[in-house]
């Protein structure tokens, strides 16, 4: 297999025990596979479960039956079935995820907010700045606001400051949950170019994108999450 | 929290079938798991759920029922905690674990300099010179955020949440490889607890410290551990990976505990 994620059959159904112990199947017989380069878009209406399957991957929710596979350090494992050391493990060295809210530190500056997942991998601080500050120059985020924790930015500062982020990295494998809304046209393309030069670092993958154009600027392949739909 | 875990694959702590009774009482019963280095488990649960129980029978300060609790020694290998003498668990106390308790006054000596408190840990390793222990305990002071005009005073002037960096301060002093916390936020206001998680965040992945955390905060669990275990009722009825645990609960209890966060 060179697949660097392939799943499946994977499913996932939310008991509401405050609600009585309804249970809510949101996706069944999830199978898709996401080759090293490629960017594989989920598309389907909201609810459809398409943001559940990227946290399936990402392991931050349980899967409850079938199989992820992830490729992880020349092997492949089951997140699935992964203890939670190793699900850490591979969000260190394997797999990111981009949000569309930023998690907001208190207190760190913009700039080693962006850093931080290259000294978390052991790149010198100096080094794993400049490459940030070059990614925030490029997103159009004024060098004044570096030194700024970025709890105190506009929506879409925040939201770019996040791809920045996940973008900086060489991980192997990235999530996008709609990394471009509420950005402008100018910054969208910027994020669709960062997209196309993962793509030819072989980085593979999975994105949810609301807007029509982007989906064809950044789709090798489009995965119809409705025919996954978990009726009751 | 996505801070990177020293890749180890030998557990620091092991708890094996870990239970308390109080006479017909059990505080805490069957609890089983594996700590590793660098790794951050915060205990959650309601009052009365067993978790400081847990805490003190982990750091060997109750004795259990049942099962046991082992630590790999500095020399590498895995102790039962009960067989060890007692001079053997003075030394851990005193080197290789911090506690940290909810009250900083139980975990200071209210009454000497804050440069003293954070020195006495030294001196109980055999350091014995003046301006290295002094030196030593000022960039503590710094590291936590204390002004070190303030290193002659002691604890009893200083505020809350400056008492409770201090006591961080003193138990991280000689760079144990484990750190018990007892509410480690619990008494303080809302802005100084979030300065001290930010403060021990950092610490705690600088240092590789691995760290067990009780608290009743959900917040303080995602903010600072990897791993949680939901407690209930003296039994472990939920663990996992924390984000994932918080996200997509599924006991009815854990739904419960996430569902009765207020939005801030």
């Amino acid at each position: 297999m060179t697949a660097m994620i392939d799943i499946t059959n994977a499913e996932k159904t939310f008991t509401m025990h405050l609600q009585g112990g309804v249970e809510l199947p949101v996706v069944r017989g999830v199978s898709f596979q996401v080759e090293p380069g490629e960017c594989v878009v989920l598309s389907g209406p909201s609810g459809a479960g398409k943001s559940s399957i990227l946290k399936m991957i990402f392991g931050n929710y349980r899967c409850d039956g079938g199989r992820i596979g992830i490729r992880h350090r020349g092997a492949v494992i089951d997140l699935a079935t992964a203890e939670p050391r190793q699900v850490l493990s591979v969000r260190r060295s394997t797999i990111g995820y981009v949000s569309q809210f930023l998690r907001a530190v208190p207190r760190v500056a913009t700039i080693d907010v962006v850093a931080e997942p290259l000294i978390a991998n052991g790149s010198a601080r100096a080094e794993a700045r400049e490459q940030a500050g070059a990614l925030l120059r490029r997103l159009n985020i004024p060098e004044r606001l570096w030194a700024l924790p970025p709890s105190t930015f506009s929506g879409g500062e925040q939201q770019r400051v996040n791809i920045a982020r996940g973008f900086i990295s060489d991980l192997p494998i990235l999530l996008l949950d709609e990394p471009t809304a509420s950005l402008d046209a100018a910054n969208r393309a910027v994020v669709v170019e960062l997209i196309g030069q993962k793509k030819r670092e072989g980085v593979a993958m999975v994105a949810i994108v609301h807007d029509d154009e982007i989906r064809h600027l950044i789709a090798d392949r489009i995965v119809d999450v409705t025919s996954f739909a978990a009726a009751a | 929290m996505s801070e990177p875990l020293v890749q180890d694959d030998q557990p620091l702590l092991v708890a094996d079938h870990l239970g308390k009774n109080y006479g017909r009482l059990t505080a805490c019963r069957d609890v089983s798991f594996a700590l590793y280095p660098g790794e951050v488990l915060a205990i959650v649960g309601e009052s009365g759920s067993g978790k400081s129980t847990l805490l003190q029978l982990l750091s060997a300060q109750l004795a259990p029922t049942g099962g046991c609790v082992s630590y790999r020694m500095r020399d590498g290998v895995l102790r039962d905690l009960a067989s060890l003498g007692e001079a053997e668990r003075r030394f851990l106390f005193r080197t290789d674990w911090g506690y940290v308790h909810q009250d900083p006054a139980q975990g200071l000596r209210m009454a000497v300099s804050a440069g003293a408190n954070v020195g006495e840990r030294l001196m109980a390793v055999g350091w014995n010179h003046y301006g290295r222990i002094r030196d030593t305990a000022s960039s503590w002071l710094e590291r936590v955020e204390i002004d070190t005009a303030r290193i002659d005073d002691a604890p009893r002037a200083y505020s809350g949440g400056m008492r409770q960096r201090l006591q961080i301060a003193r138990n991280l002093v000689t760079e144990p490889r484990l750190a018990f916390m007892d509410e480690p936020t619990g008494g303080l206001d809302v802005s100084v607890q979030a300065r001290l998680l930010d403060l021990m965040r950092n610490l705690v992945s600088e240092l590789g410290l691995a760290a067990i955390v009780v608290t009743h905060d959900l917040a303080v669990a995602r903010l600072l551990s990897h791993r949680v275990m939901v407690m209930k009722g003296g039994r472990v009825i939920e663990t996992g990976l924390t984000d994932q645990v918080l996200d997509d609960p599924r006991e009815p209890y854990t739904q419960l505990l996430v569902s009765s966060i207020l939005p801030a």
